[in-house]
């Protein structure tokens, strides 16, 4: 514990808080930059152009190291990474454009592809003389061991770069986002957009490469949006709470992994966004599993509640076990099912408010009124009390329920 | 440049598009053609809709009415064909444009409110960096007070009815102020006091001046809302004032003895 502290408080030496920072500017450049494209509901692209990466990386390996070049070069492997993810790209757009085939096809011809060839690439590089050493294999799953400082800066410049054009072009890309067609009318570019999304995403792909490693970066680009949008119903705010998500998770994922001993820093950071989700999906109001079930039972029981009362102004006999057990609990009948003198005097209300609707009905025509009875909501939050006086004036005198009162 | 050349640009732009110069006609089409696959949707349609004026575009089901709007925005590709708005092709002229889409063509749980689909519509004018200024804000509320949702700004859209969406989107398109109104099937699907809504709001931008063009699939209110009609069935049937060209005759033309019998009188009744 303590040494997760240190790692958090970046006291755990020098790779460990250059891979904490790193992985925090990378979690919020992919958050916010990878919301778009969730909007949009084409998440999984990503996870193509990421695995389109490999054979780009296998092949500037070999160009840098047949020209005399360290092989190893982390700009040259990143250009090189990053044209072979174009490339995917732009054939997972011509096949869903141009095609028959539907997008998700495309995505899982082109991963599928491109991964294997960066796997063959990957292989024969092992058997070149210079490769042995090449530890590219740390594009998989990410590596942390050797973080230089100069990987630091290319997250930041890359990451802040990524974000800023995501603050630009915030407003044509909620609009492709929300209706592609109304964009369209105004005059927007909606294929040039949606390249741009997609150019986002591939280049927080490319940068985030060597730390997180190109099967589990999607992760980062998918979860914080899906995260945030469990917090807010706007999506400017969605971009920046999955920024927040996604820093949260790189930093923290990192500092974890910093502080045991042969952890994967890029799963460990996978793993932490999931745990804020998962937090999120269950706890969040409004929108989280837990309110939604808070709110079906209180729906529920206005329902049952409702449904008693209107029994008992019916002098109608309740059978059903739970409306019993509320009514008595609220002590509106005794335990032997007579109503008491609340519970007469509740139904004897709703009765009326029943008949003071019907009333509303023909006094109103606006639909936008008299449209709100559900039999549920009150009659005194749609009617002031003048209005309701008047649908009395025209009901008569109050009627006693069961002849008791 | 010197105003010699700036002569001859002007008469070179006429005589590139003689029609654009010929008229100040809101929406002008010639010879749009849009096909899926090899069969066309739209064949070479011509039309002219006309200013101070409300033209329904009435044909069968998959006759090509929404293709046809949605081709003239470039919202679809066309194969052919040209647009021109307010004499000028439809690219300069983007701004004076208002698209009211179908309501289905969105995902309505998507995180944004009432006040934030309006303001959309006020996006080209603010440009990429521009703040939102209190006035704009001001004005889209206006704009949903026009549709009578001045109350919902903060929903989110989800929970929205049928009708209210459609104001929504209506809305948007207010807030463009502009010149000319397309709108697909505005009334698909909305309760009774929306469509009175949409249809008192339509026609006062009809008597502020401007045009409104919608899409339209209820022959039995053609009379009452509108004033032009544009029938179509993938070719172009009949164009002009609903009295002289929305008729019988047309309307079999049109609609291919699609239509009942019973249907048929019941236009007749409302015609005389």
């Amino acid at each position: 514990m303590n040494s997760f502290l240190d790692a958090l408080l970046l006291n755990a030496g020098y790779n460990a808080a250059l891979v904490a920072i790193g992985a925090g500017l990378l979690g919020f450049a992919a958050g916010s930059s990878g919301t778009f494209l969730f909007l949009r509901k084409r998440a999984l692209v990503s996870d193509a152009t990421a695995h389109a990466t490999l054979p780009g990386v296998g092949i500037a390996f070999i160009i840098m190291v047949s020209m005399g070049y360290d092989g190893r070069n982390l700009i040259g492997l990143l250009l090189g990474s990053a044209v072979t993810a174009a490339i995917g790209l732009v054939i997972i757009e011509w096949i869903a454009r141009r095609t028959r085939l539907a997008e998700d096809a495309a995505i899982g011809a082109v991963l599928g592809t491109f991964f294997g060839l960066g796997i063959v690439l990957l292989t024969i590089i092992q058997t070149m003389s210079s490769g042995r050493q090449a530890g590219l294999e740390g594009f998989l799953l990410g590596s942390t061991a050797g973080m230089l400082f100069q990987d630091a800066v290319v997250i930041a410049i890359g990451g802040s770069l990524a974000v800023f054009a995501t603050w630009l072009m915030r407003r044509p890309m909620t609009l492709v986002a929300f209706d592609a067609e109304y964009a369209a009318a105004m005059g927007y570019n909606v294929r040039r957009i949606d390249l741009l999304m997609m150019g986002l995403v591939m280049a927080v792909t490319v940068i985030g490469l060597k730390l997180v490693g190109l099967i589990l970066i999607v992760a980062m680009l998918i979860i914080p949006p899906v995260t945030a949008r469990f917090w807010t119903d706007r999506s400017g705010r969605v971009v920046w709470i999955a920024g927040v998500v996604g820093g949260a998770s790189g930093y923290m994922g990192a500092a974890l992994s910093a502080s045991a001993s042969a952890m994967p820093t890029g799963p460990i950071i996978v793993l932490m966004a999931a745990a804020i989700f998962l937090f999120s999906l269950i706890f969040a109001p409004v929108r989280g599993v837990a309110a939604a079930v808070i709110r079906h039972h209180r729906f529920q029981r206005r329902v049952h509640r409702r449904q008693g009362l209107l029994s008992l102004s019916r002098e109608e006999p309740i059978r059903e076990k739970f409306t019993l057990r509320l009514l008595e609990r609220d002590g509106l009948i005794r335990p032997d099912g007579v109503p008491t003198d609340k519970g007469r005097a509740q139904a004897a209300k709703v009765s009326r408010d029943e008949r003071r609707w019907d009333v509303a009905r023909e006094v109103h025509q606006d639909a936008g009124l008299t449209g709100r009875y559900d039999g549920l909501t009150p009659i005194e939050e749609v009617f002031t009390s003048d209005e309701i006086q008047e649908f009395d004036r025209r009901l008569g005198p109050p009627v006693a329920v069961g002849g008791l009162a | 440049m010197t105003r010699v050349a700036a002569t001859i640009a002007a008469q070179d732009g006429r005589a590139i598009s003689p029609a654009a110069a010929a008229s100040d006609c809101p929406l002008t089409l010639q010879g749009i053609t849009v096909s899926y696959g090899e069969k066309p949707a739209v064949f070479s349609v011509d039309a002219a809709f006309p200013a101070n004026a409300m033209t329904a575009i009435i044909g069968p089901n998959g006759a090509g009415k929404s293709t046809m709007l949605k081709a003239a925005l470039g919202v679809i590709p066309r194969l052919s064909g040209e647009v021109s708005v307010f004499g000028v092709p439809i690219e300069q002229a983007r701004d004076r444009i208002a698209y009211v889409p179908q309501r289905a063509s969105v995902d309505w749980d998507f995180p944004t409110t009432v006040i934030d689909v309006v303001q959309m519509g006020l996006y080209r004018k603010v440009g990429l960096i521009g703040r939102l200024s209190g006035a704009m804000t001001a004005q889209a509320k206006e704009c949903l007070d026009r549709v009578g949702m001045a109350d919902f700004a903060h929903r989110q859209i989800g929970q929205l009815s049928g009708g209210q969406q459609q104001r929504v989107f209506l809305a948007r398109a207010l807030a463009q102020d502009a010149d000319l109104y397309l709108l697909d099937e505005p009334f698909a699907g909305v309760d009774a006091a929306t469509e009175r809504a949409i249809i008192d709001v339509l026609k006062l931008l009809k008597s502020n001046g401007k045009a409104v063009v919608a899409v339209h699939h209820d022959l039995s209110t053609v009379r009452d809302y509108f004033d032009h009609v544009f029938l179509i069935n993938v070719r172009r049937v009949a164009e002009g004032p609903v009295e002289t060209t929305f008729t019988t005759e047309n309307l079999n033309a049109t609609y291919g003895g699609r239509l009942g019998a019973t249907h048929m009188a019941e236009l007749e009744g409302v015609a005389s």
